[in-house]
């Protein structure tokens, strides 16, 4: 069978599950839609986050980024890692002791003010919009490169199918279907990674081979011979400075994220939440240690089959063919010597490879069965779908919940909230989809945006919300404002007005990580010039510190703990 | 909330913190240290074929994030047990 039928198969088995999933979690009341009815246990939860947090840029760019960068490819592998370790340390169990449905929820309680709820709202909105329209995008890529249907009807596609789920079934729809993809999308991406790593070092897994076998020395060989610095030369292309705050930018950023947040809002009570941020990095993990040994045997791999070969030979492979159709592969015979070259210098470079190729063609490129090919394209769609489904649902509830329910109109049945939210999720998908069909050509300059200001608005208030009592309103509010001001200033400057990166040579992905630490000046500072919280406030932090000391609310008394 | 309550949840609570802490300067350690900052010292070593500091950077500081949260989990398991923080479970 063709590549295009295993593919069409796969697709469609994975879709009707997700749906048959979505169909039977669908919910009736506000806690249901919003937070799963906290009853989400950790390990599920862990895989659910993993999903919803292994956006289409982890599964199909990062191992190209990676092979591109060498060693510089480190700021999202511990980046895109590490902030789970601020999650489960610093926020995810007094987040969920609060146990309301959203992060501006905390933010507007914590510090008695619908203007800090309202701060909140807008980062969360925008922070979140950035990040959807390119996995809606991710969607129409893969549609199109694996069943040669234009990119418009595979975003149409994916927006009826996450649209189906998410409006049914709400975030216990999303969470259930989360849990399937990532089944979906981890064994997409390590069946391909460990079949290449046993061709390419005898040795099935990846986490050993790279270390121990010697594809790293040969590549380092075959880059020096090609002009290139070492694969493993560290601070090549950027500098240790800017390794460095960029690095930090992503890990704090990640702990911010309104979308991975709330999920630790699902489960039933704090020791879950702790365990379910271990099961989730571990399952991030999985993939993420696979990634640098994909990249680098990747690159090996693409460089050994297309350097210095003779034309005849290169137009005789398929998927060389097939690329070069979607551009994303170009070859030029500059110097006219029958011979395709690769070099760093792109007067003479013969070979342009984009990076996003790197994961969806290793199948084709190590001449992996047609099956393995289509099981990574219904990989692709798993983390793309996943992740945009967190995603909606977080615009969502921010309009239906915070914004409708807590300022508007606090007192909507519970029906009616439920209704809002699904409106809102329908309305929401409709904006992603738009920007999935003509997507703005700024959205992989903005995307730093979403990082930066997650890092320099949320993380700041939610630690010191927690870990100092004195921490008030004023204080929050002036510090989630200069975050954000200073943050924007700085990347939109230096994206779009060609402002030099003034901050020591910082770029614009690693700028939040000042704007977090100015945040934390400020608010601190400001909170102890200006009168301290009230007492009820101060009485709510308490509580929060403590896991479980006080009897749990009426609804939450299930069967099984009342023994 | 009684004396001896108040006590010990404070007890309870600046044992956290200082485990957070612990827990936090190997985090960094592992990541900013020997992933980034002592890239250029660590790299004269080598991990089987590969430099140790490029090593660290892209799959051993992972592996302590891993840990680093299941240590905490379970650490704060014994802490609720020896402070008494009742659990819904």
């Amino acid at each position: 069978m063709s590549v295009e039928v295993w593919t069409t198969i796969f697709v469609l088995i994975s879709f009707i599950l997700y749906l048959y999933i979505g169909w039977s979690s669908r919910v009736r009341d506000s806690k249901g839609f919003y937070v799963a009815g906290q009853g989400v246990p950790s390990l599920a939860n862990g895989a659910a986050t993993a999903a919803d947090w292994m956006s289409a840029a982890s599964f199909i760019s990062m191992a190209g980024l990676i092979s591109f960068l060498g060693y510089d490819g480190s700021i999202y592998l511990m980046g895109w890692t590490g902030g789970y370790v601020l999650l489960a340390l610093l926020l995810a169990p007094y987040l969920r002791k609060f146990g309301k449905y959203t992060v501006p929820d905390f933010v507007g309680d914590r510090y008695y003010s619908n203007i800090a709820r309202l701060v909140a709202v807008v980062a969360a909105i925008f922070v979140s919009l950035t990040y959807v329209a390119g996995q809606m995008r991710g969607v129409g890529i893969v549609f199109s490169r694996f069943l040669q249907v234009n990119i418009e009807t595979g975003v149409v596609i994916g927006m009826v199918i996450v649209g189906f789920f998410a409006v049914l079934g709400g975030m216990k729809g999303i969470t259930w279907t989360q849990v399937a993809q990532y089944v979906v999308l981890i064994f997409a991406f390590l069946i391909p990674a460990i079949a290449i790593s046993l061709l390419l070092t005898g040795n099935p897994i990846p986490q050993v081979s790279f270390p121990f076998g010697d594809i790293i020395p040969k590549l380092n060989q075959i880059q020096t011979d090609l002009g290139f610095q070492e694969y493993t030369q560290p601070f090549v292309n950027k500098s240790m400075l800017d390794v460095l705050f960029i690095t930090i930018a992503l890990m704090v950023g990640t702990a911010g994220l309104p979308h991975v947040i709330v999920r630790f809002y699902t489960v039933p009570d704090v020791r879950a939440a702790r365990y379910s941020a271990g099961w989730a990095l571990l399952f991030i993990a999985l993939l993420y240690t696979t990634a640098p040994a994909l990249a680098s045997f990747a690159r090996y791999n693409l460089i050994t089959t297309l350097h210095d070969q003779p034309i005849q030979e290169v137009r005789q492979l398929d998927w060389a063919n097939k690329w070069e159709q979607t551009g994303l592969l170009a070859f030029d015979d500059k110097n006219q010597d029958g011979r395709f070259q690769l070099t760093p210098d792109p007067e003479t470079n013969e070979i342009t490879i984009d990076r996003d190729i790197i994961v969806l063609s290793t199948p084709e490129v190590a001449k992996l069965a047609p099956w393995v090919i289509a099981l990574v394209a219904a990989g692709g769609l798993a983390a793309a779908l996943s992740t945009a489904s967190g995603l909606l649902l977080v615009i969502s509830s921010s309009v239906a919940h915070d914004v409708y329910y807590r300022m508007i109109n606090p007192g909507a049945s519970e029906s009616l909230r439920v209704m809002v939210g699904r409106i809102m999720v329908g309305f929401a998908i409709a904006i992603a989809g738009y920007f999935g069909v003509n997507p703005p050509g700024f959205v992989a300059q903005v995307v730093a945006f979403a990082f930066g200001l997650a890092a320099a608005s949320f993380f700041p208030v939610i630690i010191l919300g927690v870990f100092d009592k004195r921490t008030n309103r004023e204080g929050a509010i002036a510090g989630m404002i200069v975050g954000l001001a200073f943050t924007m200033f700085y990347i939109l400057g230096v994206k779009f007005y060609n402002m030099e990166p003034w901050f020591f040579g910082v770029s614009a992905e690693g700028i939040g990580t000042l704007g977090m630490i100015l945040n934390f000046i400020v608010t601190f500072g400001v909170s102890r010039v200006t009168p301290p919280p009230p007492e009820s406030v101060q009485r709510l932090v308490e509580e929060l510190r403590t896991p479980g000391d006080e009897p749990p609310a009426i609804e939450e008394v299930g069967e099984e703990y009342l023994d | 909330m009684n004396q001896d309550s108040q006590e010990r949840h404070q007890a309870y609570w600046r044992a956290n913190t200082k485990l957070i802490i612990t827990l936090l300067l190997i985090w960094a350690f592992v990541s900013l240290g020997c992933g980034i900052l002592l890239v250029p010292v660590l790299n004269n070593i080598s991990l089987g074929n590969v430099p140790l500091g490029f090593w660290f950077a892209q799959q051993g500081s992972i592996y302590v994030f891993v840990i680093l949260i299941f240590v905490y989990a379970h650490q704060m398991d014994k802490l609720d047990r020896k402070y008494n923080i009742n659990r819904r479970d």
